[in-house]
């Protein structure tokens, strides 16, 4: 099966063989602003202080600092390997799991410091919904995968949860398409329905920030702009982060671009200036695909 | 043929190319196959062949020897070997007669054959069958019929005298055993009793007395319908002219197979065979049905399965998800895997120990104080031998369930806990229902070596013959404490244990063959109940 992100990447780099102001504005959907002028103005949700993260002896991450401002989609990119998933994965401590992980530094959400000691790993991840790189719907109804946090959550009033069934599929997209068959199972739908069944997912456990983990590099190019149109909505009221190999996505989803090689944040700052002007040598050769 | 340019490979070179294909190993493992597929069909159906064919009303032959005029079936036949002569053997009945069921004649000294079509095979409720002629009916002393007409008469009557036979069985069994338990009831509260609580003892005494009173009126029906059932006699003639007198009442069913089409006897061999499926043993279990075996092997298997899916669900669990894999975890595996290979009669030593005489011993000190020193759990009963079972095929389900449960995959685990579940909310929700259907292939594992296990439970609570089932109309309807039978057991008793293995024969190929259906039914369930979860998975594969 082709890898849609692995077509398109050669088109990049005829798209846009010298960086440059129009490159990044032939990349954009069209009539969108390049950023939002509130996106520069925001308060930081996320603050990742001088992280560092082992895998038993390996360091995986050199002490990063980032900010997520509120209402902002911040985009990761770089290498495979070069962190940008570990990194995700840290900010809601899904990597607790792996067994030899060791975490130095500091993640605060809204100020409060998640690897702060007595932290409740369980309420910290319900303010943090996760989409992954394959889509993951449980063996289960549609209705039962999105009624599911709010199921472990202990709420049982049949009236909230149709509610939030609505609710979250009409946000991401796919209430019209699948509102007369809730009861069937969700292993039926097309790979884009999933992926956006994910999102509807984590929306209904009404997170404040949403971490997407490669989202469309199993879905074909239509998907995968119904994705990205649908991550634009969502950022008017959830702070996104997204993992992405595909720089043309980057680029025209994001409003900052953070870029990682080898475990190191190399660069960050707005979209725009990552994709015209990098102040780096090295996110350069990356984005105009001299490697990577 | 040969191209131009190019030559026909050398056998070599073929031979090198069969090898490099690996066709060599392709045909080597679908003979294995087809070898192993050989001898199961081969052993299922020879079981098949010798035991449903003894259903069939087979001809009675009528044959002179040198010691007289013999009426059988023609069981077997032996050719001539070396110095023995060819012989038959005739299956004559009438044990209570001859003292054998079966006789061996040279063909030789065989004369003359033939097949009269009044002779008769008469299955009785005891001393097995008769085979010979029916003389007449008589009802108190007075004729009814004879000759030709006596036949008829009887199977007319048949019915109505079987009916009477069934009324005592149900009167002894249920009313008798209703009125028997209530009354060691009373002796067991009597004796509980402070003995300075006269008041007490007065309505105790009062309240036997009625049952006593009861019991005799009982005893009085029960008088009155055997000596009704022994009006009606049939006289039975054997073929050198003994005769027979019994009550037509205890007289099963009566065959004339020379006389009888093919659709006639197709009737009675599927009565026969309903008889067998459904009916309660008799004569030591040769004849009669296997009833009783049956729903004691279910219900052990199924008691079984209810404890072992927990306990190895459970301990797999603990052994996968949460304990940290190290030196002692991986110890533990294999010791649980070592504990399959241990020989199952040890596992009926320790159930024995443990579970019969440690637990049931408490128990019955705890509860059943009053009935000591008879026990009531301190003996073995389907409770602990389900629980032997259950242990000697924990391995089974605790090596299928660590497999199920690392075949769940991973990002639905993460999809659960990044939307806030816990760990233990994550396995009951997700890792537990996407790994149901590879318990249930351990299940179907276990059922299939528990079913077939004899030698724990003859430690543990199996019996040649149970007086109640463990589970009946009775209050508290479950009876855990009671010994029961099995199929597996009943192949040894039969076969091996009765005093007359010869007859039983047929019987030890249709109880092997109903092992097996039992154990097939029971996996089809499993296998159909892991078929629809696998459907609701959405055919996923693990």
């Amino acid at each position: 099966m082709p890898n849609p992100g692995a077509l398109m990447e050669p088109e990049l780099s005829r798209a846009i063989p010298e960086p440059g102001p129009q490159a990044a504005e032939a990349l954009r959907p069209r009539g969108l602003p390049l950023t939002d002028a509130a996106a520069i103005t925001a308060q930081p949700m996320l603050q990742v202080r001088n992280l560092d993260l082992y895998y038993g002896d390996k360091q995986a991450l050199h002490g990063v600092d980032l900010d997520v401002k509120e209402h902002t989609v911040m985009a990761f990119i770089g290498p495979s390997g070069c962190g940008k998933s570990t990194l995700l994965r840290a900010l809601n401590r899904m990597n607790d799991l792996i067994d030899g992980v060791r975490v130095q530094g500091s993640v605060l959400l809204a100020g409060q410091d998640l690897y702060a000691p007595g932290v409740d790993v369980i309420g910290l991840r319900k303010r943090m919904g996760m989409v992954f790189q394959k889509s993951n719907p449980f063996p289960k109804s549609i209705y039962e995968n999105v009624v599911y946090g709010l199921r472990i959550q202990g709420v049982r009033d049949r009236h909230a949860l149709d509610e939030a069934v609505e609710t979250s599929l009409k946000r991401a997209g796919l209430w019209d398409e699948v509102k007369d068959r809730l009861s069937e199972s969700a292993l039926g739908m097309s790979g884009g329905q999933q992926q956006r069944l994910c999102i509807a997912r984590a929306l209904a456990v009404k997170p404040e920030v949403l971490l997407m983990d490669e989202p469309c590099s199993a879905l074909d190019p239509i998907a995968t702009s119904r994705i990205e149109e649908l991550i634009f909505e969502l950022k008017k009221d959830y702070t996104i982060v997204i993992v992405t190999h595909n720089m043309q996505q980057a680029a025209r989803a994001s409003d900052y671009t953070a870029f990682f090689w080898l475990g190191k944040l190399i660069e960050v700052g707005l979209t725009e200036k990552v994709f015209t002007t990098p102040s780096e040598r090295m996110t350069e050769d990356y984005i105009t695909g001299r490697f990577g | 043929m040969a191209r131009n340019g190019t030559s026909l490979p050398s056998g070599l070179q073929r031979g090198r190319e069969f090898l490099r294909r690996g066709s060599a190993f392709v045909w080597l493992s679908a003979a294995a196959l087809a070898l192993s597929l050989l001898m199961i069909t081969g052993l299922v159906g020879f079981i098949a062949v010798k035991g449903l064919g003894f259903f069939w009303p087979r001809a009675l032959v009528q044959a002179t020897t040198p010691e007289g005029p013999l009426l059988g079936e023609i069981s077997a036949r032996e050719a001539a070997l070396g110095e023995e002569p060819a012989k038959v053997q005739f299956r004559v009945a009438n044990r209570d007669l001859y003292g054998q069921d079966f006789r061996w004649i040279k063909v030789a000294e065989l004369g003359a054959q033939q097949r009269p079509a009044d002779a008769v095979l008469v299955e009785r409720l005891e001393n097995g069958a008769f085979i010979g002629f029916v003389a007449s009916v008589s009802e108190n002393g007075r004729v009814l019929a004879s000759g030709d007409a006596a036949f008829e008469e009887a199977l007319g009557r048949l019915p109505e005298a079987q009916s009477l036979q069934g009324d005592i069985r149900t009167i002894e069994k249920d009313e008798v055993g209703t009125l028997n338990r209530r009354l060691e009831d009373l002796r067991l509260r009597r004796r509980g009793l402070a003995p300075a609580d006269a008041t007490a003892l007065a309505r105790l005494e009062a309240e036997e007395k009625a049952l006593r009173v009861r019991y005799e009126a009982l005893q009085t029906r029960l008088d009155g319908l055997r000596a009704k059932s022994a009006e009606l006699q049939i006289i039975l003639r054997t073929v050198d002219g003994q005769t027979k007198e019994i009550p037509l009442s205890a007289v099963v069913r009566l065959v004339a197979p020379n006389r009888t089409g093919i659709l006639g006897k197709a009737g009675i061999y599927a009565a026969r065979l309903w008889e067998f499926v459904s009916g309660d043993p008799r004569e030591s279990n040769t004849e009669g049905g296997i009833f009783p075996a049956i729903f004691g092997t279910v219900l052990m298997v199924l008691i079984m399965s209810l404890m072992v899916v927990p306990l190895g669900v459970v301990t797999a669990l603990f052994l996968r998800e949460y304990a940290r894999d190290g030196w002692l975890v991986r110890s533990v595996r294999v010791a649980v895997n070592n504990l399959a290979g241990v020989p199952s009669i040890v596992f009926g030593v320790f159930g024995l120990g443990f579970f019969v005489y440690t637990m049931g011993g408490a128990i019955d000190q705890a509860f059943f104080a009053d009935r000591l020193p008879t026990p009531t759990y301190g003996t073995g009963g389907i409770l602990w031998a389900s629980l032997t079972l259950a242990l000697l095929t924990v391995p089974v389900v605790v090596v299928a369930t660590e497999e199920a449960l690392s075949s769940v995959p991973r990002s639905l685990r993460e999809a659960s806990l990044a939307l806030g579940a816990t760990k233990w909310q994550t396995i009951w929700k997700v890792v537990l229902p996407g790994a149901a259907p590879g318990i249930l292939t351990g299940l179907i594992l276990a059922m299939a070596r528990g079913a077939g296990e004899v030698a724990p439970l003859m430690l543990t609570g199996v019996v040649k013959l149970a007086p109640a089932m463990p589970l009946d109309g009775q209050f508290p309807y479950f009876h855990f404490d009671r010994k029961f039978m099995h199929l597996g057991f009943h192949i040894y008793d039969v076969g091996f244990q009765s005093p007359n293995s010869e007859a039983a024969k047929p019987m030890v190929y249709m109880t092997a063959l109903l092992l097996l259906l039992v154990v097939v039914a029971l996996n089809l369930f499993a296998l159909r109940l892991r078929r629809r979860l696998r459907e609701r998975l959405g055919g996923s594969t693990f």
